[in-house]
């Protein structure tokens, strides 16, 4: 009985956390300050442990939290801290609202779900986040409100924007919903759609047999100090608390719960009317729950990892060069991706990035978003910066604040101004002041350092002129250039981004007399 | 719901508006004389002041805001509000003169005064950044945004050369006053933004003026989207790596401000202000030749005034 009352607050915490990830992944306001968005992720694992890796500092250390309470109490994590858990129990809540289910002891399917995390892991060690970025419980999350539920939301905004602004109040203002790529739109639906079959039908059997950081928790929860156990004694096997195991991890029939599927959600505890379950120091019997991987199961597994291994030169092999031959050969020769500032190139953002979307979702500019391949399947929907639809702000480095594994880091503002991301190429031919004889000068208006500067070109006309130099790649240059299909001026990316030369300036000098006469 | 029926009048009202402005002669938009006894002006240059202050001066020597805004009209104030920058780098108009402007409506009698601009960079960080944002909230303005096409509504321009029709603001179609603020900087393409460039943030598609002669677009647009009133801010003027500027060392402090009916004297005088002579700057000599305004400075009746 004294167990009860953790299931009310499990509820209570998630519920609140669930809301606060979604409003994090929708807001386009403000509404938080960036320390407090890269606080709340804190405790998000797989973000964590990448964050550990690129920073090294205790801000990243929330990873050994949540391996401590797995090693004390299970995966106490799955049901309370992974967002994805939550929205499952929420997608079961409503399911059983419409038709009850009685949930069942399902086989554990122990090949599968570690030689998924095998590879998982092993792709990511060397350099492949494809399937971490595919998988991983946080990033379907940030991709699912990100892509899904965001335009959704942004189109009630401007719906009610439209309404108050008809009585000539402005406090709601239209968001235009400028980053869609199909692709990631296609596979983030066909994702959720699967979920909410499987949460609906099975329970949590994602978390248990496909998520990798399920099986590695589920591995780490094999050593917890206390368990989740059935007293034999007072069981009757009445089966209510198997009814009621979304992870379907509670055999009834012999009274066992394998807690390496347990996700913690203490359900069970309050189906028993009879106290038959609850924690159980389990120090003694670790040797006996290490018996339970048969030798068979266990050279599953081994070979289900070395098949995920063999197949890794593949999947490597399959990243293309970063863009593909679409465009024409006289414009547009773009070799490289270009990735935002605080990355420090191609190799660390792939590396670090799993494509969960915090970044798409709060760039002001929207300059950031979401690709499919275009980093090749190693970095499979992680954002890339598109000067089609906007440009890097000079004055922001708001991803870099709130990216939660590092992949974008922290970089100060003043830093940011001097980092090269990519370069401006000019080709005179697509320009119009070559083409139509007239003054332009978009891109040099928008240029924040006066690398793109108009030079005299006859005919009282001027023509951009690129200081590479002093170019920060921001691509403001690039958005602002009014030719069709093919811009005249474009950013190609710097695969490892370079500092450019602090532009002195002199001031003018020039001395104004307040007394003297106009000149008209 | 005085604006839903503007609304309805729709279009046709914003072009009489428009067309009334171009045949009328400047200065006497609304017939009323001039109590100052050395005026009517034409114009009114002014240095040496702070921006509210110098407008204030200015502004009277004109007869009072009250010569261009009436009792329960509504105004729509048109500043450079283009890029990301503080105050002090001069990128936008300075916002201790918009608040001044706004204030002078209310006094005047106006119902609302409205400020917008279709920004080049991030439009909520523009306006914030600007410091225009909380200029116009705490005087008593509602600033508006313009980040979005609904907005804009496409009207005709019957003496447009290239630029036939354009997808303009329904503010400046709506309000029963215009009145246009610009800063006075360098530009990488047009030489000078002064008030006729101004214009472009008040449309929706800048990049086909870029596309289609971009002095001869400046000049079109302005043949029909007159404003009642311009003020030249030239208290911080960007010098050179305009229009976005670089940093602070593009600006020098000349405290100058205009203020005209005319929109291509005005741009004539600021013109001069920077050294500059107003034919080398393309948009203001086809303006002037297509009858917007006057260039020649010498034919204008000017107040000017060293504070």
């Amino acid at each position: 009985m004294k167990f009860r009352h953790l299931r009310t607050i499990r509820i209570i915490i998630s519920l609140l956390l669930l809301i606060i990830s979604t409003f994090l992944f929708l807001d386009f306001n403000d509404f938080f300050s960036t320390e407090f968005i890269s606080g709340f992720f804190y405790l998000q694992f797989i973000p964590s442990v990448l964050n550990f890796i690129t920073t090294f500092s205790i801000a990243a250390s929330g990873f050994i939290i949540v391996i401590i309470t797995i090693v004390l109490f299970g995966r106490v994590y799955c049901s309370t801290i992974c967002p994805l858990g939550i929205l499952q129990d929420v997608i079961i809540y409503l399911s059983n609202k419409i038709r009850k289910r009685k949930f069942v002891f399902l086989k554990a399917r122990n090949f599968l779900r570690y030689s998924i995390m095998i590879a998982s892991v092993g792709l990511a060690v060397f350099g492949s986040m494809v399937l971490i970025n595919l998988l991983d419980p946080y990033s379907n999350f940030g991709r699912i409100v990100s892509n899904l539920i965001r335009p959704v939301y942004y189109g009630v905004n401007n719906l009610l924007a439209g309404i108050f602004e008809s009585f000539n109040n402005y406090y709601f203002f239209t968001v235009e919903v400028k980053d869609s790529d199909l692709l990631t739109i296609i596979f983030t639906a066909i994702f959720l759609v699967t979920l909410i079959f499987l949460a609906s039908t099975r329970g949590r059997i994602f978390c248990n047999t496909i998520c990798p950081l399920g099986s590695l928790m589920g591995l780490i929860s094999k050593i917890s100090i206390f368990k989740i156990k059935i007293d034999e004694k007072a069981c009757i096997s009445c089966r209510k608390c198997e009814f009621v195991c979304k992870a379907g991890c509670i055999d009834t029939k012999n009274k066992t719960i394998d807690f390496s599927r347990c996700i913690n959600c203490f359900d069970c505890f309050s189906a028993c009317n009879l106290n038959g379950i609850s924690y159980k120091l389990s120090l003694k019997e670790s040797k006996k729950n290490n018996s339970e991987l048969s030798d068979k199961s266990r050279r599953k597994i081994i070979s289900g990892a070395t098949l995920g291994l063999l197949g890794l030169p593949f999947i490597l092999k399959a990243k293309s060069g970063i863009l593909p031959e679409k465009l024409t050969k006289v414009v547009e020769q773009k070799t490289t991706q270009v990735c935002p500032p605080g990355s420090n190139g191609l190799n660390h953002f792939t590396e670090f990035c799993i494509a969960c979307q915090l970044c798409v979702s709060n760039c002001p500019t929207k300059v950031l978003q979401p690709s499919f391949l275009e980093y090749g399947l190693k970095g499979i929907m992680q954002p890339k910066m598109d000067f089609y639809t906007s440009f890097c702000n000079f004055e922001c480095v708001k991803c870099s604040e709130i990216c939660p594994t590092g992949a974008i880091l922290p970089i100060e503002l003043e830093n940011k101004k001097l980092t090269q991301i990519g370069i401006a190429h000019f080709i005179k031919e697509n320009c119009i002041v070559y083409t139509e004889n007239t003054d332009c000068g978009a891109c040099s208006e928008h240029c924040p350092t006066k690398a793109v500067d108009m030079i005299p070109y006859g005919n009282n006309l001027r023509i951009p002129e690129v200081d590479s130099e002093i170019c920060i790649g921001c691509g403001a240059c690039e958005y602002a250039c009014p030719t069709k299909p093919y811009k005249a001026i474009f950013v190609d990316g710097n695969a490892l981004h370079l500092k450019i030369e602090k532009t002195k300036q002199k001031s003018s000098g020039k001395k104004v007399d307040y007394k003297e006469e106009f000149p008209f | 719901m005085k604006r839903r029926d503007f609304l309805k009048k729709g279009i046709n009202a914003g072009i009489i508006a428009g067309t009334t402005m171009s045949i009328g002669s400047y200065g006497k938009i609304f017939g009323s004389p001039v109590v100052n006894p050395e005026g009517p002006y034409d114009m009114v240059a002014i240095k040496g002041g702070e921006p509210d202050f110098m407008f204030d001066r200015a502004i009277e020597s004109l007869g009072g805001m009250k010569e261009y805004v009436k009792q329960g009209q509504s105004v729509v104030v048109k500043p450079n509000i283009g890029w990301d920058a503080v105050p002090e780098r001069a990128a936008n108009t300075n916002p201790k003169l918009v608040a001044r402007i706004i204030e002078h409506c209310f006094d005047a009698g106006a119902k609302d005064v409205f400020v917008f601009d279709n920004t080049c960079d991030e439009w909520t960080k523009t306006y914030q950044n600007s410091g225009i944002e909380k200029a116009v909230k705490d005087a008593g303005g509602k600033i508006v945004p313009g980040n979005s096409e609904k907005y804009y509504r496409e009207i005709e321009i019957p003496d447009g050369k290239k630029l036939k029709n354009a997808k303009v603001h329904e503010l400046i179609l709506d309000s029963d006053v215009f009145i246009n603020v610009p800063v006075l900087k360098s530009h990488s393409s047009t030489r000078l933004t002064i008030a006729m460039k101004n214009l472009m943030g008040i449309v929706w598609d800048r990049m086909f003026w870029h596309r289609n002669d971009l002095h001869q677009c400046i000049a079109d647009c302005a043949s029909i989207c007159k404003p009642d009133l311009n003020i030249v801010d030239a208290y911080n003027v960007m010098m050179e790596n305009g229009p976005r500027g670089v940093s602070i060392d593009d600006v020098v402090a000349m405290k100058q401000q205009l203020i005209s009916t005319d929109i291509v004297a005005i741009d004539a005088a600021a013109t001069k202000l920077v050294d500059l002579e107003p034919n080398e700057i393309n948009y203001i000599v086809f303006a002037d030749e297509m009858g917007i305004g006057n260039r020649n400075l010498k034919e204008l009746s000017i107040n000017r005034i060293i504070v």
